[in-house]
């Protein structure tokens, strides 16, 4: 029925086929025209690239084969796509027997266990849903340990038993054998559950549910396969109790070992990434490589290699995608995936290729079939009673539905296949039957159970998932939500899920966030801004697409930095928001996505109040700007408090700076010499960088503009005021100036993790008593050189933070009069209304492609 | 077990001094779901944050050291005591609470037994007079807007006061106008939105499924015992 459907892709497929065959076949005459000494102008040198080549091709095929499945929908929407690539391996793997008589390509078990497994475990826990893993863990668990241990040991025994009735026939295998088949056979494969899971699109707690167990069971499997191994090796009568003891100690380190590994190397990994910032083109390899070591180390120490690397992946992913750039993060993923789904694609396909290999079959059909009945009717009843158990703790009962599911979802893959293969033909006699009946197992789980899983799911009305966007609501609403169990079981002195989750975030905020996260990846990484910012964009850029559709926005969609002007609103509006918008729009239209979150970061170092104002209206009007326009809430009851509380604010940081700018006046500063030598260099750069850009302001608004801000900027730095009153004194406020324009044009690029800034911050102010009391405007012809236009479109932007003091004011400063509150409010009021425009202008001539913070595309995380 | 069972009834004797014993009845009246042992273990729990009292005030819940760093602590504290949430009326807030009180609040939170298509209107209900804190039947924006106040400065610690009201006033007006949109009544052009209500309150929870978020274990390990 497929053959049909593959229509036209078929042929080319089946010449590709037979060219590889004879490109084999040509290994014969390759060396004869190196035998004449002359020199050959083209030699073929098939031998020289014989394995590369093959590798290559295969892959290619296998990538073909995988396009022609998707030529048609139909096909693919019932047929699972393992379940074709199982068939058409069998095919090829016909037609190159059918050249040669030799099965020459297998699925060898290092090919598998080094090379095709570790990229989908890999991908299984990078993308491991944390929130959902860790929440079902306990039933994860119980399925994949005593689950496994369950299935292993009846099925071994029940074909022991139907073995010893005679049933089989004459076969050389004992109790061991059985034992040792039962328990590869036994565990649910984590790559046939993942390629048919993926496209039956369960409910996210069943799909966890069986996936979970699929990855945390190969910690059963490798030991009860090694215990049994060496069981047979020893053979039946040696083993002692000893030895049970301790396979089952090896159980637990195993386990907990190879979770280990994965651990650590995820911390080592998440370390790495954080200081990443300047190699950002190697940082995706990072990724693949420190988590494939974690693999082989584990492996290397024998234990669970994919518990190892499923728990580097689900430990890492939140602190790398924090780290690591946007870019990288995309890179990241695709990589990944790219590698997974090859891999899972080859996997398929050599397991079909492997099949056909006369060699290997050795049929019983007593052995099969049993084997068959037994695996599905042990697994249904495991179920069962599993949840049975489960069902008295667990919140969300597990239904009779899910637990058919379940059951049925219980697939067998390659996982089974490497391992049988790897069985010592010396030490099991009947290795052949076990890797046909393996085998059979496989295809039928697969092809049988994959094809009829999507009808069974339907038919029983299994609960599916639904893929959708979050809503901001509900993202507030979750948030929430986690609060208030946590502090229900706090209260009602449960140590319950909510509970633990809860001291785990606080943990992880206070402690390995800092270790772990870039400081600038620390800052912004709430969940809930960034749905809102996402929405918000989405609200934009669908409000301006409407207003380009009816005529009234004539933006010019080009990346030229002057068109930032051009844009017209018909409707009234504060400049600042067509500027925005546009910056928005060119940005989104120039980069792969737009980074609302640096734009977040710098509207937050703005704090101007009246600039916080104005954003605020900004992302208001971005957020659908015309249907609501008026609205009861709407922050015009609001914006006056706001103002109000703001001004009595700057009061008093007023008064508190003035008091102490009077003091460090009368002491005397002159403590720190070295470090004012130390700093000054950098210091007059600074110093021309903050006062360059106010060069490029109206010059009639020049001297006002300084003047307040000299007056704001002796408000500033509160809070280092107290720490550093005793050192350096208080004229710290001119420092903070330079010191602010540091951070803040370095902000606007590269995010604030730049170590310099922050550490030399508090012995900077040092230096100030140098710089006299001023204005900058008259500082400001002594700048030697002007600097170039990025630097001063950033500074421009950057001197605004300077401006706007960075601390709450201290509660202590009480006093005030209500006249000095009312000059103060008109000031703040006429101040920053010049300046704000061309900042913003500015802030959108920033060079978009600079550093960005990674999250805004980013995947779920967990804490919400 | 007969050490269990003879605790069981020093228990019951203990309580029957200090406890009004019919209103512990009436309480499990009014929770079902909970087993004996359950209750047995929430008593203890009433106790100790009463300090062998009676009654509960909001001050014993300062005994709790992990709720200090919720951000919503406040909000909770004061659901215990709110009369909506008690059944006392439409409005106000008691002075302090009974064990049965206290039973009926950590009730919301049992996981029910039927498995409900919609959520159940009474979790619904606590749910919101969470967010609605005077009580007219409205999440206003003020009213939202605080909420997401405590949230965002638990999250943001590095962010100073105005920078985080700044934010949590956008974040609610957006999400307002969301609700407003998914509301059963959306505002026509020009007419404004007051706030949540009630019903577009349990519409905006219809993606979450509650039924399975709502619950929290309550020492469940008694049907091990048994």
């Amino acid at each position: 029925m497929w053959h049909q459907a593959l229509g036209p892709g078929w042929k080319p497929l089946l010449l590709l086929a037979l060219v590889l065959t004879s490109l084999r076949g040509a290994r014969g005459f390759e060396e004869e025209p190196s035998e004449g000494g002359s020199f050959q102008v083209v030699t073929f040198k098939w031998h020289h690239v014989q394995d590369p080549y093959i590798i290559a091709l295969w892959i290619l095929v296998a990538s073909l084969a995988k396009i022609v499945f998707h030529l048609s929908h139909k096909v693919t929407s019932v047929v699972p796509e393992s379940a074709l690539l199982i068939v058409l391996g069998l095919v090829l793997g016909g037609i190159v027997w059918a050249a040669d008589h030799i099965a020459s390509f297998t699925l060898t078990p290092t090919l598998f266990f080094f090379y095709l497994l570790p990229p989908i475990v890999l991908d299984a826990g990078y993308f491991m849903p944390n929130r959902l893993f860790f929440g079902n863990l306990g039933t994860i668990l119980l399925y994949a340990v005593i689950g496994t241990i369950w299935n292993a040991a009846t099925t071994g025994l029940s074909l022991y038993g139907v073995f010893l009735s005679g049933l089989m026939g004459e076969l050389k295998i004992g109790l061991l054998d059985f034992l040792l088949f039962g328990s590869l056979i036994a565990a649910v494969d984590p790559v046939a559950v993942l390629a048919v899971f993926e496209e039956v699109h369960v409910n996210e707690v069943l799909f966890i549910i069986v996936f979970g167990e699929s990855l945390l069971n190969d910690a059963v499997t490798v030991v009860l396969y090694n215990v049994f191994e060496s069981f047979v090796t020893l053979g039946g009568d040696k083993v002692t109790g000893v030895d049970c003891v301790k396979g089952i100690v090896s159980f637990f380190v195993v386990s907990l070992g190879g979770t280990l590994v994965g651990v650590i190397f995820a911390f080592l990994l998440s370390l790495v990434t954080r200081f990443t910032k300047h190699v950002r083109i190697i940082e995706p390899g990072f990724v693949f490589v420190i988590s494939y070591l974690s693999y082989l180390t584990s492996e290397m120490l024998s234990l669970s290699a994919i518990l190892a690397i499923t728990f580097c992946g689900i430990c890492c992913q939140k602190y790398v995608k924090a780290n690591i750039s946007e870019q990288s993060a995309t890179t990241v993923r695709y990589t990944m995936k790219m590698l997974a789904s090859g891999a899972e694609t080859i996997i398929f396909m050599f397991l079909g290729i492997s099949a056909v290999d006369p060699l290997i079959w050795t049929w019983n059909t007593a052995f099969v079939l049993l084997t068959l009945v037994f695996i599905s009717v042990y697994r249904a009843i495991g179920v069962v009673l599993q949840t049975w158990i489960l069902n008295r703790y667990r919140m969300v009962q597990l239904e009779t539905i899910d637990q058919v599911v379940m059951s049925y979802g219980g697939l067998r893959g390659a996982v089974a296949y490497a391992l049988v293969v790897l069985l010592d033909e010396n030490k099991v006699k009947e290795k052949n039957l076990f890797v046909s009946t393996t085998l059979i197992v496989v295809f039928f789980t697969v092809i049988f159970q994959g094809l009829t899983i999507k009808p069974l799911v339907q038919w029983l009305k299994v609960k599916r998932s639904e893929q959708r966007e979050p809503k901001l609501n509900e993202k507030l609403h979750g948030r929430a939500f986690d609060h208030i169990l946590s502090a229900i079981e706090d209260i009602s002195g449960q140590i319950g899920h909510n509970y633990l989750r809860d001291k785990w975030s606080n943990f992880d905020r206070k402690f390995l966030s800092k270790v772990l996260m870039r400081r600038s990846a620390q800052k912004s990484r709430d969940r809930i801004l960034n749905v809102f910012h996402e929405l918000n964009l989405k609200d934009a850029i669908s409000y301006v697409a409407e207003g380009e559709r009816r005529g009234s926005l004539a933006f010019i969609r080009s990346p030229s930095t002057d068109n930032m002007v051009n844009v017209d609103f018909s409707t009234p509006r504060p400049s600042t928001v067509e500027a925005s918008v546009s910056y928005l729009l060119r940005e989104n239209v120039s980069a792969v996505c737009l980074d609302m979150q640096s734009l977040e970061q710098r509207r937050r170092s703005i704090r101007d109040t009246e600039d916080m104002v104005t954003h605020h209206t900004l992302q208001q009007y971005l957020y659908k700007p015309r249907q609501e326009y008026k609205h009861l809430y709407s922050r015009h009851e609001l914006t006056p408090n706001e103002d109000e509380k703001q001004d009595k604010e700057i009061f008093h940081r007023t008064m508190r700076k003035r008091l102490e700018s009077f003091k460090s006046a009368k002491l005397g500063i002159n403590q720190n010499k070295k470090a004012a030598k130390l700093y000054k260099r950098e210091r007059a750069q600074k110093r021309r960088n903050s006062s360059i850009p106010n060069g490029k302001l109206p010059v009639e608004n020049l001297a006002h503009n300084f003047t307040i801000k000299e007056k704001e900027l002796e408000l500033s730095e509160p809070e280092e005021g107290p720490n550093n009153e005793e050192t350096s004194g208080g004229i710290e406020f001119l420092a903070s100036v330079t010191k602010d324009v540091a951070s803040d044009s370095g902000a606007g690029d590269t995010g604030s993790d730049t170590p310099l800034t922050g550490r030399s911050s508090p012995r900077r102010p040092s230096a100030a008593p140098q710089q006299p009391l001023l204005p900058p405007r008259l500082a400001r012809p002594r700048a030697p050189s002007p600097a170039p236009p990025e630097r001063i479109s950033s500074a421009t932007f950057a001197s605004e933070p300077g401006a706007e003091p960075e601390h709450r004011a201290l509660p202590s400063a009480h006093a005030r009069s209500a006249a000095a509150r009312r000059v103060h409010s008109r000031r703040s009021f006429q101040r920053p209304r010049p300046r704000r425009r061309p900042a913003l202008l500015k802030l959108a001539s920033l060079p978009g492609s600079t550093e960005l913070p990674p999250h805004a595309l980013e995947q779920e995380e967990t804490p919400l | 077990m007969g050490a269990k069972h003879s605790s069981e009834e020093a228990w019951e004797r203990e309580s029957r001094t200090d406890l009004c014993w019919e209103q512990v009845q009436e309480g499990l009246a009014h929770a079902v779901d909970f087993s004996w042992a359950q209750i047995k273990q929430l008593h203890q729990r009433f106790r100790l944050l009463s300090g062998d009292q009676p009654e509960l005030r909001p001050e014993g819940f300062d005994g709790v050291p992990d709720l200090a760093s919720n951000p919503l602590r406040a909000r909770i504290v004061h659901a215990f005591f709110d009369n909506r949430n008690l059944g006392k009326g439409s409005c106000g807030v008691s002075e302090a609470i009974t064990f049965q009180d206290f039973l009926g609040i950590i009730a919301y939170f049992r996981p029910s037994l039927v498995r409900a298509e919609a959520p159940p209107r009474d979790k619904m209900r606590f749910l919101f007079n969470l967010y609605d804190q005077d009580g007219d039947g409205l999440i206003t924006l003020q009213e939202y807007r605080r909420v997401l106040e405590d949230l965002l400065s638990a999250a943001n610690p590095r962010e100073d006061g105005a920078s985080v009201r700044a934010m949590a006033t956008n974040v609610a007006g957006g999400a307002l106008r969301e609700a407003a949109r998914a509301s059963e009544h959306p505002p026509e052009d020009g007419e404004s939105y007051p706030g949540i209500t009630f019903e577009d309150f349990v519409r905006t929870w219809s993606g979450i499924d509650l039924e399975v978020k709502m619950q929290v274990s309550f020492l469940n390990l008694e049907a091990l015992c048994k």
